[in-house]
């Protein structure tokens, strides 16, 4: 009897501690050398139902773009896609429709009295979308490579995308007495149910606080970052991991995971993904946060945003990897107002602390408004006297290395020359090497060459 | 007639209370002569419980102790808002975490790390007062003080966790949040910034100590069950009571490993194995940080994590492709 009862506790234990475990077999799958446990786990039943999810959607056929009169001239208000043929615009407009609001259908953005008033926000909203759509497929090929994204990609035929964020409302601290959570220590889902912070998405999909947290060498030497930053490091880590249906070993390599050495090539793109999502959400997604109604928005009063999951939807490439944005060229080069900047040099920015100047291919002279910039940064230094500047100079992938560390030291002194001869002390000035900034992996890109001015 | 009492025997002998040996000069005598036998006790142990020697020290020990608890246990009750389903609820997720890295090694604010400040310096003074209670008691009662060493070997491990190393890192935040879960990830976190505790020496010899230790626990415990129906744990090797229990044993392992431990050396062994895990372990956590940052190239520059072939295409920090360079 007594044995009996045992073994029904002992049973009963063992269940409610394995309440929370997926049963086996689960698949897995080496990827690394053998023997250092580079592995990816699969659970065949999960994965089941995440692939019914991640279906693309059907294609229509293409239209002769060519053909009939533009719909700029037939439409009114349509400063993106006015220079589509009518019916490549109409397959677009469709196309969307299908989606974003397929239940609701063009009412949801359009005004049926007149399709081009902007009085409804899903209007103005939908039209940043495109831009924000062709801004990803034009300047983050390195994340999205050739694949590009849609609307789709994110929207999956909802209004508004499964899977976006807001602002964590900050944990209840009563009187301030005692019972602080710190930060963290509640089972959350963006970070896998741990005891991890619990908004990691705002210090870094919105925030640029630094994801690198170990030492790049065996012993001290000046790098500092704490465990706690560590911990919310391994916070954003769970969401990529849970957002993409990956293990650690998808990026990382198992013996060290801030070496990039035995690291897979997944790691480059993820690293990328996560500035990607950064840049969305600070130049396309909080802009947009006074378009939006208040019922949309979150408990913070701000404007959902994007994670990795808001495209992945927990699987490592969105609908793995279906090819849909290519049957869509209008989304593939940025038309509108982003088109002209494109063209050229973007603007000068000669803000009170931080300011950006451009230069042409492989020149170090400041040129037309570039050099406006540069006056007015001298008066912004004028004015304070006690400020100090910091200068670093940048340079374009394409060309040979050396020449172009030579051609990013140049820029920098003849900006620093430029400064120290407007007046301001050289003292104030000072050549500094840059800590961090986009990288222009390959080719020309005008944002790339440049010099940054801190000021301090 | 069943003879010895074990999990599976159910005969206990009951009599009058044994008080032990008689303590000598200076000791209070203990309270109580007729002392509780509980039969449940007595299928795991001793049935009889006490006499319990408390003491000044034991006293101050266990009410620093308590207020440890309690400034942790009342600050969990307060993160969930004071409600009692939702502590039990959550009670794996809940912490007292120590003050934010912004803090050092200043005194923070009370709700701000503050409070865990507090529940350390009482639990650390409350273990020290029990550590020394081990060690006079085993003194008063004329015994070797093996038991205080090996437990100093753990308040080692506990104090580079909570404060050695948190003192030399010059930030309280380094230190061990007070929570079951937020522990683990502190644990994983700590692995991950020092570059993985696997390739950390120190971090193996505690884990050779670990599995050492319970390996010979198993070992010395299935022997002597083994030959308990000899009357085995009874038996003393060289004098009196000398049966064939511990010659059996010790042939037994003579037989299958050509060698065997003796009664007495098997209890050395074991202890050694015990205190040197935290001892060991407590090495590798003060070493990290301090004086090694990332312990996988600190393998590779020794020689100690071998080169694998590379599988993947060469892969770089976009970070250190910037640009930019320094004039």
């Amino acid at each position: 009897m007594t044995s009996r009862l045992f073994g029904a506790a002992l049973a009963l234990l063992a269940a409610s501690l394995l309440a929370g475990c997926e049963r086996p077999p689960v698949d897995s799958v080496q990827r690394g050398y053998r023997g250092t446990g580079m592995e990816l786990v699969y659970n065949p039943r999960t994965e089941a139902k995440v692939a019914l999810a991640n279906q693309p959607p059907p294609v229509t056929p293409p239209a002769d773009s060519d053909a009939g009169p533009k719909a700029r001239d037939l439409y009114k208000n349509v400063p993106l896609l006015g220079h589509l043929g009518v019916a490549e615009f109409t397959r677009f407009m469709a196309a969307m429709t299908e989606w974003v609001a397929p239940q609701e259908g063009c009412n949801y953005c359009h005004d049926p009295a007149n399709m081009g008033d902007d009085k409804k926000y899903t209007k103005v909203v939908a039209r940043r979308m495109i831009e924000m759509t062709q801004h990803i497929n034009v300047d983050w090929k390195n994340h999205v490579a050739a694949t590009g994204v849609t609307c789709y990609t994110c929207h999956r035929g909802k209004a508004v995308p499964l899977q976006v964020w807001f602002k964590t409302p900050p944990q209840k601290n009563g009187s301030n007495f005692i019972g602080d959570l710190a930060g963290q220590n509640q089972p959350m889902k963006m970070v896998g149910m741990s005891s991890l912070t619990v908004d990691p998405y705002s210090l870094y999909l919105l925030g640029d606080q630094t994801i690198g947290i170990g030492a790049t060498t065996a012993l001290p030497t000046g790098h500092v970052a704490s465990i706690l930053q560590t911990e919310q490091t391994y916070g954003l880590m769970m969401h990529m991991s849970d957002g993409l249906g990956v293990n650690c070993t998808f990026c990382h390599n198992t013996r060290n995971f801030k070496t990039w050495e035995g690291s897979p090539p997944q790691r480059t793109a993820a690293w990328h993904g996560i500035r990607m999502a950064r840049d969305l959400n600070n130049a396309y997604l909080e802009p947009l946060t006074k378009s939006f109604p208040s019922n949309r928005l979150g408990p913070l009063g701000d404007v959902a945003k994007v994670n990795c999951a808001t495209c992945h939807q927990g699987v490592y490439k969105p609908m793995y990897g279906a090819q849909i944005a290519k049957n869509y060229p209008e989304l593939l080069e940025q038309t509108g107002a982003a088109a002209k900047v494109a063209d050229g040099l973007p603007p000068p920015t000669a803000g009170p602390t931080r300011s950006v100047l451009f230069f042409g291919v492989g020149s170090s002279t400041l040129e037309g408004e570039q050099a406006k910039g540069l006056t007015q940064l001298i008066s912004t230094l004028a004015t304070q006297p006690k400020a100090k500047a910091s200068i670093s100079g940048y340079h374009s992938a394409s060309g040979e290395l050396a020449a172009n560390q030579q051609l990013a030291k140049d820029r920098a002194v003849k900006v620093r020359d430029a400064i120290v001869a407007g007046g301001i002390a050289p003292a104030r000035v000072a050549l500094d090497k840059p800590l961090q900034a986009e990288a222009n992996l390959s080719g020309e890109d005008p944002a790339a060459r440049r010099v940054e001015v801190t000021v301090k | 007639m069943a003879e010895y009492q074990n999990l599976f025997t159910q005969v206990q002998a009951v009599g009058p209370s044994n008080l032990g040996v008689p303590l000598g000069e200076g000791h209070s005598p203990r309270t109580g002569t007729n002392l509780p036998q509980v039969h449940l006790f007595g299928r795991l142990g001793m049935p009889q419980i006490g006499p319990i020697y408390l003491g000044p020290l034991g006293i101050a020990s266990i009410i620093f102790g308590v207020a440890a608890f309690n400034i942790i246990g009342f600050n969990m009750l307060a993160q969930v808002n004071w409600d009692i389903v939702q502590f039990v609820r959550q009670l794996f997720w809940l912490s007292l975490e120590p003050p934010a890295p912004e803090y050092g090694l200043s005194l923070p604010p009370l709700n701000k790390g503050g409070w865990w400040l507090m529940a350390g310096g009482f639990l650390t003074v409350s273990i020290l007062l029990w550590w020394v209670r081990m060690y006079t008691r085993a003194r008063a009662l004329g015994m070797g003080t093996h038991v205080a060493w090996a437990f100093a070997a753990a308040i080692w491990l506990f104090l580079v966790l909570g404060f050695i190393r948190p003192v030399l890192m010059g930030s309280w935040s380094e230190a061990v949040p007070f929570g079951i879960f937020p522990h683990l990830d502190w644990t994983a976190a700590f692995s991950i910034r020092y570059g993985n505790l696997f390739y950390n020496p120190f971090h193996a010899l505690s884990i050779a100590f670990l599995y050492g230790a319970t390996l010979l626990f198993a070992m010395h415990g299935a022997t002597i069950l083994a030959v308990s129906r000899f009357g085995g744990e009874r038996e003393l090797e060289q004098i009196a009571d000398r049966g064939t229990a511990s010659e059996r044993a010790a042939l037994f392992w003579r037989w299958t490993m050509g060698f065997n431990a003796t009664t007495e050396s098997i209890h050395r062994w074991a202890w050694w194995f015990a205190v040197l895990c935290p001892l060991t372990g407590g090495i590798g956590i003060l070493l990290s940080g301090t004086v090694v940052d990332n312990w996988f190239l600190w393998a590779v520059k020794h020689g100690v994590a071998p080169p694998y072939p590379l599988v993947f295409p060469a892969a770089v920090d976009p970070a250190t492709l910037l640009q930019g360079v320094k004039p």
